[in-house]
């Protein structure tokens, strides 16, 4: 086993499990702030109870977000120096700058929402919580934004006295075209986890036993404002992530012969297979369930857009980055992604969240009017759309990270270029190892603390402090302790 | 001035930042299980620091990142060169930051000790770890002329080094107990107060050792005049302590590692990570830096939004200067019906 092998490994693990939870703090943020502006503005107490039962979640979730956040930040460094030395002009202005403007942000205002409740005003502290959620949002842009930049290299210049890239417009950066599309594209998704989330914790606590009539009625409404996110966010979803197709196409047109398994360019009318079964290289297609035309328009916006294929590209991309071994930076791998993880986690994307869309509406719709539907079928159904809408988010990361491949930055660095020389297998081993070990404890921890929590449901409601008045006395007891 | 030195200056202060206030938190967290008596008690301990642990530790990720945008070759060479040290590091902050949100969300006692160890050691493996690659960072390390390290574990475990993890631990240990002192009342206190002042006697003792052998090492003028100050506050803060003025005893310790720190830079400028091997192989604040349109950019941002950073944090340590003592815990309500579950 190569060094490399091992920091692939350890970064799709980390990446994907930080970003198991990311988005649920993205989502819950925004949702708890709004549940708690309107118990600031209506005064009604059904609100504030779903603020301090969600919010006792959020900051489960949260604190793991942040944890695994550090790992993230360290790791460019400890497995990818190369890769750090090449992109570190314009790649760590963005990771620079999210630190200062989103994660002080985020950090100062959360400890200032979870113990403020004796000491802010209500307004005030509905506020902070809006903040907190601005953090993420800003840090998302940022993040993202570098990211967009290894999708779709811009506002930079090769070096070839340094051996690097080297930023010559900032903004271009910022703005890069993937990034308008991506940006949308993951705040919509992670809304729509938010939703499911609070949807699905309100669903199983609606309909067990236990709950009392009132408790009840304060489940549905949360559960009619959990679905009714998910579905609005998912049809975002759908619109920016078809936007992002077309973006795609254009700047990396493999990664779309990839997501299809379209070995041959299509001239048009291209068709897109829901599923196939047989090996999905297209050799030996057994059964398939198409739509016809639909890959065009995806790609391009019109039913009988032209899409190019695998094999013609290869060759396309062989007489631009060449095939040439010795190039310092430019490898002659084939240039093709490993096509069943493309074509499958593509799929999964897009098929789990318009499952998840769906569940949504069916659940709306079973609530609607008054109606309290006591059925267990809709209960494993809105217990599933959180699941399946992270499992969704996921997959259209690995597709999106797997589909770039050979490339870490699109045409500029192999990922094979990118290792870090110095480090051991044995190093690398080690921390691989014991970030996975420890991580899967955390998960153990984190469900269990989550489960725990959803069990004790919403408290009643006791009117919170009113920091406005003078404290009773000095030695009065914190409203919130750790 | 030229930008790199901008920010090799920033990015000193962004570590002083970090020093200074996670240094605290790290001996609040070493110092959990020996102040204490009681549960009540450790959750005094725990709460002078809730609200600001987690804002105190983005200076680190800001420092990181900082780093990698200002002077890439240095990321580089550091993070993949200290690799066994930093992923040690890495644990730790990950099961301190857990064990504060985590530790008060269930009343077991085991489920509390457990956590109460993960705090004691998550941050007693950083404070002592920070000062070693800190000493390694100024007095040089095998690098080659690709600027890669060359070294082991073992290079970086030399005494020099490991006085320099002494020094910050027993530093961060007093900057802790000081903090404490200040933010706590009734007996706890003074107890803090009181072994603030011994701990601060042995730091003293390691600091002026290990700063007197940094500076015949790699010392100049300028870091000679650092560290004396540094020594010279970290005495003032010890004497002030034992008046029972603790705001002065915190600042004392505050400046004192300020200017440790301070020192460590001047020492090691205008090289950023000094090779042992061949000092033409040395990484400097030119040779490692970001182009200048990169630094002009980074300099714009960070001169717009650090001055409302240190505003709002300061913001947030104002809203939380209430002393706190064991009457101002609330009483833990179990849960009868989960208790009765669990049977
Ligand atoms: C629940 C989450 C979710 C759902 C329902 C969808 N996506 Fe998505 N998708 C993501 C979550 C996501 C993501 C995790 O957020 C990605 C990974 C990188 C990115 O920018 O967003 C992504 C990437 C991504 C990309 C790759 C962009 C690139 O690599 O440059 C495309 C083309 C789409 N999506 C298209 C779609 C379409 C057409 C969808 C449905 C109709 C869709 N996605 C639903
Ligand atoms: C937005 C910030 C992100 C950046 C800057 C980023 C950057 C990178 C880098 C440097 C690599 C390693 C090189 C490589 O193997 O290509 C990588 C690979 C990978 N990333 Fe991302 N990534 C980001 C987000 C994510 C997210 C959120 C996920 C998943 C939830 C993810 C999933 C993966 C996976 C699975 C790989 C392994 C691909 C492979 O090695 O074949 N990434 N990414
Ligand atoms: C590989 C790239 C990534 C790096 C280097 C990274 C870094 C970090 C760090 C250091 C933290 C902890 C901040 C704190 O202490 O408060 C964090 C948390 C966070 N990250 Fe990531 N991250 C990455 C991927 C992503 C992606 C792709 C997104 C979103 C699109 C994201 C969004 C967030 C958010 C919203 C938080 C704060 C909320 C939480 O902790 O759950 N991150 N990240």
């Amino acid at each position: 086993m190569e060094v490399l092998d091992i920091a692939r490994w350890q970064f799709g693990i980390i990446t994907v499990y930080h970003f198991l939870f990311v988005p649920i703090t993205i989502g819950l943020t925004a949702i708890v702030a709004a549940f708690e502006t309107i118990w600031v503005v209506k005064k009604d107490p059904a609100y504030l109870r779903l603020t301090k039962f969600f919010g006792k979640l959020l900051l489960i979730n949260f604190a793991i977000g942040v944890v695994t956040g550090i790992v993230q930040e360290f790791q460019f460094g400890m497995n990818w120096s190369d890769y750090s030395r090449f992109v570190g002009d314009v790649f760590g202005a963005p990771l620079a700058i999210e630190g200062l403007l989103a994660f002080f942000l985020e950090s100062t205002f959360l400890g200032l929402w979870i113990f403020g409740w004796d000491k802010l005003p209500r307004a005030l502290h509905a506020g902070c919580m809006w903040i907190v959620h601005i953090g993420t949002l800003f840090s998302s842009w940022f993040i993202l934004a570098a990211n967009s930049w290894m999708q779709h290299p811009v506002g930079h210049t090769y070096n070839p006295e340094t051996g690097r890239a080297e930023l010559t417009d900032f903004w271009a950066v910022m703005f890069n075209k993937v990034q308008l599309v991506a940006f949308p594209h993951v705040i919509t998704a992670a809304y729509m986890t938010g939703g499911a989330f609070v949807l699905g914790v309100s669903a199983w606590l609606y309909l067990r036993r236990r709950t009392n009539d009132e408790d009840r009625g304060l489940y549905r409404k949360a559960i009619r404002i959990g679905a009714a996110v998910t579905l609005v966010a998912g049809l975002g979803v759908a619109i920016t992530g078809d936007l992002q197709g077309k973006v795609m196409t254009e700047v990396q047109p493999m990664k779309m012969a990839a997501a299809e398994g379209l070995y041959e360019t299509s001239e048009s009318c291209a068709p897109f297979s829901v599923f196939t079964v047989g090996t999905p290289d297209g050799k030996e297609e057994k059964f398939a369930v198409t739509v016809p035309c639909l890959l065009s328009f995806l790609g391009t916006g019109t039913f009988d857009g032209k899409v190019e294929g695998i094999n013609p590209l290869r060759e396309k991309y062989a007489d631009t980055y060449g095939t040439d071994p010795g190039a310092e930076y430019f490898h002659p791998t084939d240039y093709v992604p490993v096509i069943p993880v493309t074509y499958w986690s593509f799929r999964f994307m897009i098929g789990l969240g318009v499952l998840a869309a769906f569940g949504a509406a069916l659940i709306l719709w079973a609530t609607r009017g008054d109606r309290r539907p006591t059925q267990r079928w809709w209960g494993w159904i809105a217990l599933a759309i959180p699941v399946v809408t992270v499992l969704g988010s996921s997959f259209g990361w690995i597709f999106t990270e797997m589909g770039r491949q050979p490339w870490v930055v699109y045409g500029l660095m192999t990922t094979e270029n990118a290792v870090s020389p110095g480090v051991s297998v044995g190093e690398a081993l080690t921390s691989v190892i014991t970030l996975t070990l420890l991580y899967a404890a955390l998960a153990v921890v984190e469900f269990g603390l989550l489960a725990r929590y959803i069990r004790k449901g919403a408290e009643p409601f006791v009117e919170p402090p009113d920091p406005s008045r003078e404290q009773d006395s000095e030695d009065a007891p914190m409203t919130f302790a750790y | 001035m030229e930008l790199t030195t901008v920010w090799f200056i920033l990015i000193a202060v962004l570590w002083i930042g970090y020093f200074t206030l996670e240094g605290f938190d790290f001996g609040v967290g070493m110092l959990l299980p020996v102040l204490s008596r009681n549960e009540t008690e450790r959750r005094v301990l725990i709460n002078t620091i809730g609200p600001v642990w987690d804002g105190n530790e983005v200076w680190l990720l800001v420092a990181g990142g900082a780093t990698f945008a200002a002077f890439p070759e240095w990321y580089a060479t550091l993070f993949s060169g200290f690799y066994l040290p930093l992923l040690l590091i890495l644990v730790a902050l990950i099961l301190r930051g857990l064990a504060f949100e985590y530790r008060h969300k269930r009343e077991e006692s085991h489920w509390k000790a457990n956590w109460d160890k993960a705090i004691f050691f998550g941050s007693l493996v950083p404070a002592f770890l920070w000062g070693v690659a800190f000493a390694n960072i100024v007095r040089g390390v095998p690098i080659d002329a690709d600027f890669e390290y060359t070294g082991t574990l073992f290079t970086l475990l030399n005494p020099h080094a490991l006085l320099g993890g002494v020094v910050t631990l027993l530093l961060f240990l007093t900057h802790g107990a000081f903090f404490i002192a200040l933010k706590t009342v009734g007996d706890i206190r003074h107890r803090a107060r009181t072994l603030g002042i011994r701990t601060g006697l042995g730091a003293a003792v390691a600091a002026v050792a290990f700063l007197a052998w940094t500076q015949a090492e790699t010392g100049n003028g300028r870091s000679l005049a650092a560290f004396a100050a540094a020594a010279v506050l970290l005495l003032g803060a010890l004497a002030t302590a034992a008046r029972g003025r603790e705001g002065w005893a915190f600042t004392g310790t505050f400046a004192a590692i300020g200017l440790a720190v301070t020192g460590l830079f001047l020492a090691l400028f205008p090289a950023v990570m000094p090779s042992s091997t061949d000092a033409a192989f040395s990484l400097t604040t030119t040779n490692a830096s970001a182009t200048s349109y990169t630094l002009e950019v980074m300099s714009w941002v960070a001169l717009a939004f650090t001055p409302l950073v240190i505003g709002y944090q300061a913001w947030s340590y104002w809203v939380f200067r209430k002393r706190i003592g064991t009457q101002h815990i609330p009483v833990e309500v179990a849960v009868p019906e989960l208790a009765a579950e669990q049977g």
